[in-house]
């Protein structure tokens, strides 16, 4: 039985190109890039090379492109260097719908006498403009703020909040590893200060990652030791995976309106048939303002991991904000923040597109998923309440 | 992917069980229902029983349940498992029984085993009459976990149970500390506290010939002390009154305890027993080897 990836959000395919690109440095090409002899100096270039295919991407300059190890190194490292450039400031902004790589930071700075807002969200995830505005201050040292959430795929207005955040003279990050590759970005025309990707969101292999950091912008470093990528991040570099990464952004950058147009029509269609078809199920994020390869759905009075495992069944890859798949015993955070109804909250189901995703693909996901939903359903106490067992409980997600 | 087991697999694959028992008036047959778990909570299972009256015997079970894949697998494992008990061999349905009749379930998943157990102590009490809040004291101790309104005495109940030594374990069984996590140190406090309790039990049971004195320093010491003749006395006299004498007195016969030398123990076998022709075997089966089970094995018993 094939697989039927649609979990992209997740992780993605290596490109065979991307891997192509990279086999050199991991056989002939083994030589350190920072040696002074001819054999190093081949891989510096290849580095070089892949720091002009990302900034390309990016809309940046190359100097301007830290290599990292993942998303997760850019976004601490990003949040650090803010706070290190500015001591005198002990404030931080950033969402109640971040990745964990920025709130559990936050968490972390909070013990250390930091103070954070987390911003609210509606139910659609979006963010009160005037909540941030209010919460800035001179005090205000970073505001953090993802570009597109990872769970639902609604987008930010970043530029708008970085207008704000520029005028109270904070330093701007965005987490932008589910919007890179996905939403053509200009750093040259953007209010953001720092931003963060990671390369297997983008058919690049995982352990790579780059963090934009704004010329002029005071950047202090997360690892420290040698004098590698200007100094702003010691340790020998990647050069298979920076090469790969570079190769994934140009790909990237190629296929980007084509891809992106495609993976919205196989999304809506998805999307719209299983809404057709499936009663008692609803879109969870901003209906306009959304990532193209992402949808997000709840079906009411069912489980989760019990539809995951039924899709599995059938070769299907998803994902689902449900506890049981957390390894918390709490769903989503970020579903939570929306306020979604308990009947929805615990049987949301994420598919996530890529530019290989095929139409015979989407059609067999309509052909199982009603049949499943209905499965489930049948079993489920709360589906035919007639008994008002459901009426008796508190159906609103309070948290 | 969470590591299932092949029988948690098929059972959540291919459930056994699933639905709703109607009751239809029939006579001799009465239907009861046990609910436990939420929607808000994400796992929630309602549990039907068609119980012969007369016998009280379960003669069919059936479930339904919102949750995850061992939610549903341990469900139906359980309507498997009392299918023909009667509601008093259910009521000693564990857990652990539950797990172990999948084969196991990760750690993490627990709970589902525990909600199992509960539905059915739930459905019982229900068909009993009994208000489960007055059986169950689980809701009426302290609040711990606020998150999932977990009380100290259900948190006590299960580490009992289950042998649980963190609290790790504790979220894993009942959720407690599973959302914001500020109860956890309260959840270490408690298994400490049952830690002691049961090294307290344990010094105190071992075969009724220990004694345990707390001394003025609040340490606990442990000292052999052999029976009395007083308390062997008693003991033996307590056997035949409540174990030995009903059975007897049922068949027409009775016993009455003469003497006691040592470890021997003299008896007068009254009304059909005195005559029976087996009275032999009801001196060695009936009365010896129940009072060697429950006070010493050193026990004979002799007819005088």
């Amino acid at each position: 039985m094939s697989v039927i990836y649609l979990d992209n959000n997740a992780t993605t395919k290596v490109d065979p190109q991307v891997i192509e690109a990279m086999m050199p440095y991991l056989t002939e090409y083994y030589a350190n890039p920072s040696s002074m002899h001819t054999f190093g100096g081949q891989l510096a270039k290849a580095v070089k090379t892949a720091r002009e295919q990302v900034a390309a991407l990016l809309g940046a300059d190359e100097s301007e492109i830290v290599f990292t190890s993942c998303g997760t190194e850019g976004d601490n490292a990003a949040i650090r260097a803010a706070l290190l450039a500015q001591p005198e400031k002990r404030h931080i902004i950033t969402t109640q719908v971040e990745h964990p790589a920025v709130l559990n930071v936050c968490k972390q700075l909070e013990t250390q006498g930091y103070s954070v807002t987390y911003l609210s969200v509606n139910s659609q995830g979006q963010l009160d403009l005037d909540e941030l505005e209010a919460s800035l201050t001179g005090n205000t040292a970073l505001v953090s703020i993802m570009y597109a959430n990872n769970e639902t795929g609604t987008i930010f207005p970043i530029e708008q909040i970085g207008l704000r955040v520029k005028e109270r003279g904070a330093l701007f990050h965005v987490d932008a590893v589910q919007a890179v590759g996905k939403i053509p970005l200009n750093m040259k025309t953007s209010t953001v200060d720092m931003l963060t990707m990671s390369g297997h969101k983008i058919h690049a292999p995982k352990g790579i990652g780059a963090l934009y950091v704004r010329r002029g912008v005071r950047f202090r470093p997360l690892l420290i030791g040698g004098h590698q990528e200007r100094g702003r991040r010691a340790g020998t570099e990647n050069v298979p995976g920076i090469v790969g990464l570079g190769k994934a952004a140009e790909l990237e950058l190629l296929h980007l309106e084509e891809a992106t147009a495609r993976e919205r029509r196989l999304r809506d269609r998805l999307e719209q048939t299983l809404l057709a078809k499936i009663p008692d199920c609803e879109v969870n994020g901003d209906p306009k303002n959304r990532l193209p390869n992402t949808t997000n759905i709840g079906f009411k009075y069912i489980e989760g991991e019990a539809i995951l495992l039924l899709l599995n069944k059938h070769g299907i890859c998803a994902s689902s904000g449900s506890a049981c798949t957390s390894g918390s015993l709490e769903p989503s955070h970020v579903l939570r923040a929306m306020g979604l109804p308990y009947t929805t909250l615990h049987g949301s189901i994420r598919f996530s597109l890529c530019r290989y995703t095929t139409d015979a693909e989407i059609d067999r996901v309509i052909e199982v998923m009603p049949e499943i939903v209905e499965r489930l359903r049948a079993l489920s106490p709360f589906k035919n309440d007639d008994a008002g067992w459901l009426q008796s409980q508190s159906l609103v997600n309070s948290h | 992917m969470w590591d299932y087991t092949d029988k948690v697999l098929e059972l959540f694959y291919d459930p056994k069980n699933q639905g709703v028992i109607e009751a239809t008036g029939e006579p001799g047959v009465k239907v009861a229902t046990g609910e436990v778990g939420s929607i808000a909570c994400g796992d929630a299972l309602r549990l039907h029983l068609k119980v012969e009256v007369a016998t009280d015997k379960i003669l069919d079970a059936r479930f339904q349940t919102f949750g995850c894949t061992s939610a549903i697998a341990s469900s139906s494992a359980l309507t498997e498992m009392v299918k023909g008990l009667t509601l008093d061999e259910a009521l000693k349905v564990s857990n652990k029984d539950i797990a172990n009749y999948l084969g196991g379930l990760p750690e993490a998943k627990m709970h589902c085993s525990v909600m199992g157990q509960e539905a059915l102590e739930a459905a019982i009490y229900n068909y009993r009459g009994i208000p489960l809040v007055a059986h169950d004291d689980d809701d009426e101790g302290v609040l711990i976990c606020s998150c999932f309104g977990i009380t100290d005495t259900k948190i006590r109940r299960v580490v009992k149970e289950n042998n649980l030594t963190t609290a790790e374990q504790v979220t894993n069984y009942v959720k407690a500390g599973g959302g914001c996590g500020s109860c956890l140190t309260k959840i270490d406090d408690i298994i400490k506290d049952v830690e002691q309790e049961v090294a307290t039990v344990s010094k105190n049971s071992n075969n009724g010939t220990k004694t345990t004195e707390i001394l003025n320093s609040g340490q606990i010491a442990t000292a052999t002390r052999p029976l009395t003749n007083v308390q062997k006395i008693a003991l033996i006299q307590k056997v035949l009154d409540e174990e030995v004498r009903p059975v007897l007195i049922a068949d027409g016969g009775d016993v009455e305890l003469y003497d006691i030398e040592g470890n021997t123990v003299k008896v007068i076998l009254k009304g059909a027993c005195d005559s029976c022709p087996s009275s032999t075997a009801t001196l060695k089966i009936a009365i010896e080897s129940r009072l060697r089970d429950r006070i010493s094995k050193e026990i004979v018993v002799e007819a005088v």
